[in-house]
């Protein structure tokens, strides 16, 4: 590919104006397509689509570029955003189609049929670009812009055009939101009840269709899936909420697109798309190390408190059952709870004892585990010296409902004989070999 | 063919249905049992007071889950028709509900327990109205009627695979239907639920709905159902369980399949295709 064809001079396209005359309104409409991206986007990915839009996007090329040449030929402007518009919906909906006929009729997967109709159209489209680079007119028709977008290059009609089909795509998702998330959830009962699934989709794919093709100027067909996608990852790092999630995405969608086209605005040989798309990507990469409960970081965190109760559990555990056996307690263990003052050294020669309060603790620990075992025995028809390792498992659990079930049903079972704290149903070392 | 029959909760007249052109049932026949009438001691006259719980039994790939889809007009037919309650589908559609497969969704889709059973209640809202306070409240009474009105705000993905069943089943409750689709509605479930579940559809059983159940567990299907559909791509017999559920019908569905009637259907499919061609004519 030529790479003087991928640049051009922002700076250029807004001279003439202060910092903000710039950005006005260029970025603005930049923004509301940003949301309309996040919010259309995160029932794209819902409904598993997040494919199908990028090979329409890709798909949109040749219809561009044929537009302009078409347009040319007739005398009209192929400049005209709405021409190049109306050229790229048609071929993107072709390309869709076609990978639809590939699907059914040539038996191909659907990520194969979708990757050949990408790329071929892709590369049909690039060449096309190249004839209309060399014809006398399309020197100067900046159709690069719809490889990488060129916020600046936004003027004050496609602007509305831009910002108008946007808006519109998120009042219809608000307008249908119930019915675009039965069809996103459960496609299955949507028909059962008779709520046209078929239709939904159709309705999904035009608006995909409409946030793509007014997308192309802005962010360009390379990376507009990504504004498509990326902010309903992001959203989905820090809810659980369709609505909160859709409302998160756009809102990321409209920061990115506000930041990146600004910076484009302002720097030189700076596309649009790369930036926005950069930005958003920061976003998502932000909510996934910080997001709490399923970030990185928190993840991590509770990892490490699990494995330090865990070790913490086990040597109260060890301790309290080498007391019962009257040995001396093990020093690994004991160390781990010297740390919480939950030991104390006799010091009439009986070595390390537990504290009544470590004592406590224990007793709780050890009866978790044994319930686990006498469970697994007396339901699960487990081997005694086999119940050690599955109860060392799971006695880490701490549902206080699951125990309180589980402490009913080994009591029920045993008809109340079993005593407070419950005996072991195998010798101390049993299936211990590896410890 | 059987006749229409306004009381008959579902009947299936010569249905064939494929998949890829792959017949996957052939010719089923099928009448499930009206509601029983009340005797006269009891509830008033002429007003049916006990439905019936139907399973559909049979090996993998008998079509019993597509018996259910194609009844309720979610996959092609190829031949034949279903009735309910004497009508056809799409005018009788707020007296069905259906609980498809627990797998057939991703559970990590961010909707709380609540919003799923929810859309239960969307045929009665319509189009574009919201989701409102009565539909909710609805809601989470059909979610006690489960045993997991504490769970209404969880997101779905972290209830236990018993407990989807459950949400799954509320969400059919909510159209309060007097006939319920389920496919598999015992699959996976835990002990209490199995329970849960059995307790809550003989109460809808003696509230007159008719409870279809695609069902895997031949041990059980004696003491939870009373009718029985025994299924192979075709039907192998279909009555009361007592009647119909013997050896022999047994060794006819489970023991060995036809074949002959599998290559066939294999040809047909690959029919018109290049790879496929040769086959079929071999």
């Amino acid at each position: 590919m030529n790479v003087a064809m991928l640049q051009f001079d922002a700076a250029a396209a807004s001279a003439g104006g202060g910092w903000l005359a710039g950005l006005w309104p260029s970025v603005p409409a930049a923004m509301v397509l940003g949301a309309a991206c996040g919010v259309v986007g995160t029932l794209a990915v819902l409904r598993q689509r997040a494919l199908m839009a990028d090979t329409l996007a890709h798909a949109a090329l040749p219809g561009v570029a044929a537009a302009f040449l078409i347009a040319a030929a007739m005398g009209m402007d192929g400049r005209s955003l709405p021409v190049l518009l109306a050229g790229a919906t048609i071929s993107g909906v072709l390309g869709i189609g076609l990978a639809h006929v590939l699907q059914r009729h040539g038996k191909l997967r659907d990520d194969a049929a979708m990757a050949a109709v990408l790329g071929a159209s892709f590369g049909l489209g690039t060449v096309l670009l190249s004839v209309v680079q060399r014809s006398p007119a399309g020197g100067q028709a900046g159709l690069a812009r719809f490889l990488f977008g060129q916020t600046a290059a936004i003027r004050s009609d496609d602007a509305v055009l831009i910002a108008g089909v946007a808006g519109a795509c998120v009042l219809v998702v608000a307008a249908l939101y119930k019915e675009l998330r039965l069809l996103c959830f459960d496609a299955a009962f949507c028909a059962a009840i008779g709520r046209k699934p078929g239709l939904l989709d159709v309705l999904l794919l035009t608006m995909l269709t409409l946030v793509t093709v007014v997308g192309l100027q802005a962010v360009g067909l390379v990376l507009i899936v990504a504004m498509l996608i990326i902010p309903s990852l992001t959203a989905r790092f820090l809810t659980d909420r369709l609505w909160l999630m859709m409302i998160i995405a756009g809102v990321v969608g409209a920061v990115s697109a506000g930041v990146g086209g600004a910076a484009s605005a302002h720097m030189a040989k700076l596309p649009a798309g790369p930036a926005i798309v950069s930005a958003a990507a920061v976003c998502l990469a932000l909510a996934a190390v910080f997001a709490p409960g399923k970030g990185v970081v928190s993840r991590w965190v509770r990892r490490v408190r699990a494995t330090r109760q865990t070790i913490f559990e086990h040597a109260l555990r060890r301790c309290y059952e080498a007391a019962e056996h009257g040995q001396p307690l093990p020093q690994r263990h004991t160390r781990v709870l010297a740390r919480r003052g939950l030991v104390l050294d006799a010091a009439g020669g009986e070595g390390v004892r537990l504290t009544p309060e470590g004592l406590a603790l224990a007793e709780q620990v050890i009866t978790r585990h044994r319930l686990w075992e006498a469970y697994l025995v007396t339901f699960g028809s487990q081997a005694p010296e086999h119940a050690d390792d599955p109860a060392d498992l799971i006695e880490h659990l701490r549902d206080p409902v699951l125990i309180r079930e589980l402490e009913a049903a080994v009591r029920e079972r045993s008809g109340g004989a079993v005593p407070a704290v419950p005996q072991s149903p195998h010798a101390l070392d049993a299936g211990r070999g590896r410890a | 063919m059987n006749v229409p029959d306004p009381n008959c909760p579902l009947l299936v007249r010569d249905l064939t249905v494929s998949y890829n052109k792959r017949p996957v049932l052939w010719d089923v026949d099928y009448a499930a049992p009206a509601p029983t009438p009340a005797v006269a001691a009891g509830g008033k006259a002429g007003e049916p007071s006990r439905g019936n719980l139907i399973a559909i039994v049979g090996p993998n790939g008998a079509g019993k889950s597509t018996l259910l889809k194609a009844a309720l007009g979610l996959v092609p037919v190829t031949m034949g028709d279903c009735l309910f309650f004497g009508q056809a589908i799409d005018r009788v559609r707020d007296r069905i509900a259906y609980v498809p497969q627990r797998e057939s969704v991703d559970w990590d889709f961010p909707v709380s327990a609540l919003d799923v059973v929810a859309m239960g209640g969307y045929r009665a809202l319509g189009w574009l109205r919201p989701v409102d306070k009565a539909t909710r409240v609805r809601a989470m009474s059909c979610l006690d009627r489960v045993r997991i009105a504490d769970l209404a705000g969880r997101q779905i993905g972290q209830l236990s695979g018993g407990q989807q069943q459950r949400v799954f089943i509320a969400r059919a409750l909510m159209q309060d239907a007097p006939l319920y689709l389920m496919d598999e509605p015992f699959a996976g479930v835990d002990a209490a639920t199995e329970r849960a579940i059995l307790t809550l559809l003989r109460t809808l059983r003696d509230r007159a709905a008719t409870v279809v159940c695609v069902h895997h567990d031949l041990h059980t299907v004696g003491n939870y159902f009373d009718h029985v559909l025994l299924l192979n791509s075709r039907v192998i017999a279909a009555g009361p369980v007592a009647t119909t559920l013997t050896e022999a019908n047994l060794q006819i569905a489970y023991g060995g399949r036809l074949t002959l009637l599998d290559r066939a259907a294999d040809a047909l499919a690959g029919r018109g295709l290049a790879s496929g061609a040769g086959e079929a004519i071999r």
